[in-house]
């Protein structure tokens, strides 16, 4: 490696060595320890309420993620995240009941439906300054749930219910217990997908979009894909988590999916660190568990949320367990790959210069006209 | 017909008061304050607390001691408009978007949740209820209180734009929704006007709480929520950050609704308005009046 050290782009020169903790805490493995953890947990409490809080979390864990793909990656606001939800469960409902197919083999449909909101949500709003995305998903969250209200396919205000269970090579999995291992298995497997992302060529334009976006565009970056790729990203995981939800509870109705539940989510990832995914795994895991230990403060509790939430962001506003300030170490190439521009420079996705917007200064960016162009 | 356009212009007022402070706090410090439509909401049950501590109100006096309370809640609503910039909003002024964007979601759900637990969750019934004789006007069917409330709402929108056109504060407003830096550079006391920003705002909020309170009859804590998001839409209409965009928006979306109600059957009007906003964003983000939504660099 010593011979990388003259290229200056090796961050992790920068500051001082790692420490003990900061290294456990960084620690590969960590991931392993937190899935044997989800593995070993019901050989320790095993009984339905116990397993039926354990599957809820773990959908839970799902959402963050895909959340934290918007919001932690690309520092989008999506205030209306559990639509997404709502969709997969609507679609993977509907379509297993319609078709009376296992509910697996709704799995495309969801991914389509998902995609298709993303878009429709997405698109007109992703040109445009992001706070406008924070409301209109509001607006959007709200409306799947006002639709499914109204429309009779939805079943009204009661929903939907006798959705089929997990069904795979024949094995019937829709005991709570195998549920909660089927849960675990695609949840770690998603929540992987997404850390992999995080950590791809789009997930460090993502980071670069979060931190300056005008910068970005002037290295190239088309930050309207990149956007819209993070929007559909994490709607396209909400919607599994939604599948998940509706063959795990067999019936869905619109009072599941209210804002608070979107709030809920963007809690985790707040409080967990945004962009860090074991950060928001473990900020999941307690916001998930909160209701349970918090049950007799009522609308308390809430309160206590939206104090949190503000003093998070006045005092520390990179959650509990952040992202680290720089890329993991990895192998530079001696030559540059083609076209490799806007991936290269680490730089400047350093969450030490989050969003310290440099106004006036330069012209790079004047003219990027992001909702003009529209 | 006549009726329909009745019903949305006076909806649509309320929809206005509400946009103009989203408007102009979105205007100054390009804050989207989604604690604006629980603001609305606090003003319903500060207007509510008062009313029912005050005790059986004779029915010959109700539009009087509406108009006390609507006065004492503005200024009231005001107040805690103020409290929760200097809490939330301005140790973050020099933050990252997202952050204060949290915030003001954080701030709107201590809010509604904090009014559930003093309050209760059920839906309270306002103790003032406009009840009087009705018109026929051009074949639309209006009543009195509607009158009051329909003059209140545009002495309130009156009084703001010629106070945001002539008066000294007024200016300022203007010259930091332009440009805040050079303001401050010209002596401008940016904190002070962005206070007094946040109070009149959160003053029009709070009356038309209240004068939804007298005129639905019912108010709850989550009343706050879709009509934030209305607001937001008129405001987009309108032209976002622009005073007579804000009341020509809320105006238009009452009348946009009144129809499209009465097209689609009421249970499908939120759904029409927010297609209405996705419309409008696509179309043209920039509002009717509206200039630019693009940011300078």
């Amino acid at each position: 490696m010593s011979d990388n050290v003259d290229t200056s782009t090796a961050p992790r020169l920068i500051g001082k060595p790692a420490s003990a903790v900061s290294r456990l805490f960084e620690s590969k493995q960590l991931g392993w320890a937190a899935f044997a953890i989800a593995v070993v947990f019901p050989f320790v409490i095993a009984n339905n309420y116990a397993m039926n809080i354990a599957t809820t979390a773990v959908i839970f864990v799902l959402l963050a993620s895909g959340l934290n793909m918007v919001v932690g990656y690309c520092g989008l606001l999506d205030l209306g995240y559990i639509a997404f939800m709502a969709v997969g469960a609507y679609t993977a409902g509907i379509v297993s009941k319609a078709f009376e197919l296992p509910i697996l083999y709704t799995i495309p449909a969801v991914i389509i439906m998902c995609i298709l909101s993303g878009l429709v949500i997405g698109g007109p709003t992703l040109r445009l300054r992001s706070d406008y995305l924070a409301i209109v998903t509001l607006g959007f969250g709200e409306i799947i749930r006002l639709t499914a209200n109204n429309l009779d396919i939805t079943g009204g205000p009661s929903g939907i219910y006798g959705i089929p269970g997990i069904e795979l090579f024949g094995l019937d999995l829709s005991a709570p217990v195998s549920f909660y291992y089927f849960c675990v298995v695609v949840v770690a497997l998603l929540v992987l997908g997404s850390a992999r992302l995080g950590k791809s060529r789009l997930g460090r334009a993502w980071r670069f979009v979060r931190e300056d976006e005008d910068a970005a565009e002037a290295m190239g970056i088309h930050t309207y894909k990149v956007k819209l790729a993070a929007y559909i990203f994490g709607a396209v995981w909400g919607g599994f988590g939604g599948l998940l939800f509706a063959a795990h509870l067999s019936a869905i109705s619109p009072q599941s999916f209210v804002f608070l539940q979107s709030a809920l989510v963007l809690m985790a990832v707040v409080l967990g660190g945004m962009g860090n995914t074991r950060g928001v795994v473990v900020g999941a895991v307690v916001i998930s568990l909160m209701p349970e230990l918090l049950r007799d403060m009522g609308n308390l509790r809430y309160v206590i949320f939206g104090v949190v939430l503000v003093a998070m962001m006045v005092l520390r506003p990179q959650g509990f367990w952040p992202a680290r300030a720089y890329e993991p170490e990895r192998p530079v190439p001696d030559i540059d790959p083609p076209g490799g521009g806007p991936g290269k420079p680490d730089g400047g996705t350093r969450p030490a210069a989050r969003g310290r917007r440099n106004r006036g200064a330069g012209d790079a960016g004047a003219d990027s006209a992001k909702g003009g162009a529209a | 017909m006549t009726q329909l356009i009745w019903n949305g212009l006076f909806v649509g007022s309320f929809y206005a008061l509400v946009a103009l402070g989203y408007s102009m706090v979105y205007g100054i410090i390009k804050l989207l304050n989604f604690a604006h439509g629980d603001i609305y909401m606090l003003g319903a049950f500060i207007g509510f607390a008062m009313l029912t501590s005050v005790g059986v109100i004779p029915a010959s006096l109700s539009i009087t001691a509406l108009l006390i309370v609507l006065l004492l809640v503005m200024i009231s609503t005001g107040a805690i408009g103020v409290a929760i910039e200097r809490v939330a909003y301005r140790p973050l002024r020099n933050s990252p978007r997202l952050a204060v964007l949290i915030t003001a979601v954080g701030a709107s759900f201590t809010l509604e949740y904090g009014v559930a637990a003093m309050a209760g969750p059920n839906p309270r019934v306002f103790p003032v209820r406009l009840e009087g004789q009705t018109f026929d006007i051009l074949g639309a069917r209006i009543s009195a209180p509607q009158i009051v409330l329909m003059v209140v709402a545009v002495i309130l929108m009156l009084g703001l734009n010629s106070y945001v056109q002539r008066t000294s504060m007024g200016r300022a407003m203007r010259a930091i929704a332009l440009d805040p830096k050079g303001s401050l550079l010209m002596g401008i006391n940016v904190n002070k006007v962005i206070t007094w920003t946040f109070f009149i705002g959160s003053a029009l909020a709070g009356a038309a709480g209240v004068m939804a309170g007298a005129y639905y009859g019912k108010i709850d804590f989550l009343m706050g929520f879709i009509i934030g998001l209305k607001a937001f839409t008129a405001a987009v209409i309108g032209g976002i950050g622009n005073i007579k965009g804000a009341m020509l928006g809320g105006l238009l979306l009452g009348l946009l609704e009144a129809f499209g109600s009465q097209w689609l059957g009421g249970q499908w009007r939120d759904v029409f308005t927010f297609a209405v906003l996705i419309l409008f964003l696509t179309l043209k983000p920039t509002g009717l009046l509206g200039e630019r939504v693009t940011e300078r660099v």
